[in-house]
């Protein structure tokens, strides 16, 4: 009877060694004749403990980690493959306190399956939600998604169901699903996350999408930043395939789906909406004027849904378990879970999937572990580029979309970039200005030419050339991109900027 | 070094394939990107008269996106993550090292071909920033010790 090794095959794992690690482990096992069968799961998502190395025993999973390549005779000599004593042993992978705290709704089974195993994801509840789907009603399926309360996980928390109905009732012979898996927000993974480490429960919840509004093609626009997302996807695209989970008979329904995936090149703003269908016809990534809606006329000018990763990963687990179940998660009008990223200058960086609620303190400390320089945190960017910096005197904010809008902040993808108190907040506010120029569509002149002029302005103040002029320039200008701007890139900068400039004027060189 | 007229078959080839795909033009795109490491300026032509699109259009797709290149790139690509969360784990002394090192600045190829170097805004490696990728290698918590023992292991391989 072979022993079950596990290493992660997720690429955070592998930018820490895991692909020398398991190379090692299996030259070292047929050394040793010690029969494995090495497994390329995903991440749990404890990046400090990465390359994580588990092996299957009669307790359950026993973890080692952070493992390298070098570790792994020291980790055969103590018998490893048997759960035995090392300095790296982590114990039963369930109960790291980190691990076994979370609420993993969406992220069930990552870092549990092999990804790209269809047979793992069936004999983990895969497949069920869809199952359910094709007995219910179009609307219905719908209705489930509504009284979920999910909201659309990419940053602007529209209400999924709401965008499925409109989409649902729009005439139209073709209709599309579009996954934005553009996730470009500097501080968010966990898009990659699903993509690479459970790529079926994004196709599941993009196959129930397309079953419930009647539409037979689905796109997954894929940032070419990430390669090996890609190569999972298509690995797993390819097995749903041919088991009839895609195509024109999904499961004997005689209902059509097909999906494929689409690589981006290297745009910001492609993660916004519009201009993604714009690149996905082959064009200018360009943002358009709303409305129209996508939903009423989207790709190709078909009635279209437009969902981020996690929001239809999502969809699985609510039509196996039912909209209540997962309503049953969060607080206010935040239902359900969110995958937090913890990421920058944080000491356990990684995927915390929890509800709603809890506060920014307790993920900063309680499960980040404080600032991995071991300096204070001074300023933590929560929700990407286009999100607030948030100092210390905000920490104890709820996690939730409206406790966060009452502070002028916003909670976005869940990414959080913590930083030390040797960040100069000028600068991130000027880099802010300066990501904003590069990455602009054009269209717009608020934030074409406003956020060129925003960086002079701020290197102006940066210099200390006539404060009493320039700030009050600075806070005019970020009112015109504010509301001038065609979408969230220019209309949103200022937060970050301004957060800066309230929270950290003596940055700025304001005194008192 | 490939003659200009196998460029222009490989081209043709890849933009027939794919020319009756619903918005065609960026999966041509990333095809011929993969296959020659750039899109030669000569290619709008033949990518234009097969999609039926203007030169000026298929230009304006090219330079709007910062992935495509329209010039051939070094050997290998060394892409250094320049977003928040790597700059909050030192990316910026890191790039001045990558800089030095290769004596090249972002967007340039060093003199012999080997290297170039390129800004990336985010690679999705952000609990184990500073990121950076070399070719299809990603690589988290990079040091300008691991840089340089990164690259004199590619350096040494070429």
């Amino acid at each position: 009877m072979s022993i079950t090794v596990y290493v992660p095959r997720d690429s955070s794992a592998i930018s820490l060694g895991a692909d020398r690690v398991a190379a090692a482990i299996i030259q070292k096992a047929q050394q040793r004749s010690i029969d494995i069968k090495l497994v390329r799961n995903g991440s749990r998502g404890l990046f400090s403990m990465e390359p994580l190395v588990e092996v299957e025993t009669a307790q359950g999973r026993i973890a080692y980690g952070p493992v390298q390549a070098s570790d792994v005779a020291a980790l055969f000599d103590a018998n490893f493959t048997q759960g035995g004593e090392h300095a790296l042993s982590l114990g039963l992978t369930e109960e790291i306190a980190y691990l076994k705290k979370q609420e993993r709704l969406t992220f069930a089974r990552v870092g549990i399956t092999d990804p790209v195993s269809l047979e793992d994801y069936l004999s983990h509840d895969g497949y069920r939600g869809l199952a359910n789907a094709l007995k219910l009603s179009q609307a219905d399926i719908v209705k489930q998604v509504t009284d979920s309360g999910l909201r659309g996980r990419g940053g602007a928390a529209f209400p999924t169901g709401i965008k499925w109905n409109t989409v649902l009732n729009a005439p139209g012979e073709q209709k599309y699903i579009v996954c934005n898996a553009d996730e470009g927000d500097s501080g968010t993974f966990s898009d990659r996350m699903v993509m690479e480490d459970d790529p079926f429960v994004l196709i599941e919840g993009m196959t129930i999408a397309g079953i419930a509004v009647g539409a037979t093609q689905g796109y997954i626009y894929l940032r070419c930043e990430y390669p090996h997302a890609y190569q999972a996807l298509n690995e797993a695209i390819a097995k749903a395939h041919a088991a009839g989970y895609l195509g024109d008979n999904i499961q004997g329904s005689g209902k059509t789906f097909e999906l494929e995936v689409r690589l981006g090149a290297g745009a910001y703003i492609c993660g916004e909406e519009t201009s993604l269908l714009e690149s996905l016809e082959g064009k200018r990534g360009l943002v358009r004027f709303k409305p129209p809606l996508p939903a009423i006329s989207g790709l190709f000018g078909k009635p279209t849904v437009i969902n981020n990763v996690i929001s239809l990963a999502t969809v699985p687990i609510i039509l196996d378990k039912g909209g209540e179940f997962y309503r049953n998660f969060g607080m206010g009008r935040s239902r359900g879970t969110l995958p937090i990223q913890l990421a920058g200058n944080i000491k356990h960086g990684g995927l915390v999937e929890l509800a709603f609620g809890l506060t920014l303190r307790e993920l900063l400390y309680d499960y980040g572990g404080g600032s991995a320089s071991g300096r204070p945190i001074r300023a933590v960017q929560v929700g990407g580029p286009l999100g607030a910096y948030l100092p210390e005197s905000q920490f104890d904010t709820l996690v939730d979309y409206e406790s966060f809008a009452a502070i002028w902040a916003v909670l976005g993808h869940g990414g959080i970039v913590v930083f030390d108190d040797t960040v100069d907040m000028a600068e991130m506010a000027r880099y802010s200005m300066e990501f904003c120029a590069i990455e602009s569509c054009g269209k717009c002149t608020p934030c074409r030419i406003g956020s060129t002029r925003g960086r002079e302005v701020i290197e102006d103040i940066m210099a200390g050339k006539e404060l009493a002029k320039n700030v009050p320039l600075l806070r005019d200008l970020c009112n015109t991109l504010l509301n001038g701007s065609l979408c969230a890139l220019g209309g949103m900068t200022p937060y970050p900027v301004l957060s800066a400039l309230n929270h950290f004027p003596e940055d700025f060189g304001i005194t008192g | 070094m490939t003659e200009p007229s196998t460029t222009q078959l490989t081209v043709q080839k890849i933009a027939t394939a794919l020319k009756d795909k619903p918005g065609a033009l960026l999966p041509i795109l990333h095809g011929i990107q993969d296959t020659l490491g750039y899109i030669p300026p000569e290619s709008v032509a033949d990518i234009a008269s097969t999609l039926n699109l203007s030169r000026a259009e298929v230009h304006g797709v090219i330079s709007f996106y910062h992935y495509f290149r329209d010039t051939a790139p070094g050997k290998h690509t060394v892409q250094l993550c320049l977003a928040e969360s790597c700059q909050a784990m030192g990316s910026k002394k890191l790039a001045a090292h990558v800089k030095s090192t290769l004596g090249i600045d972002f967007h340039e190829t060093t003199a012999d071909g080997k290297f170039s170097l390129e800004p990336v805004y985010c690679l999705g490696n952000c609990a184990c920033s500073p990121a950076m990728q070399v070719g299809k290698d990603i690589y988290g918590r990079v040091s300008p010790q691991s840089f340089d023992d990164v690259i004199s292991a590619i350096g040494a391989g070429v």
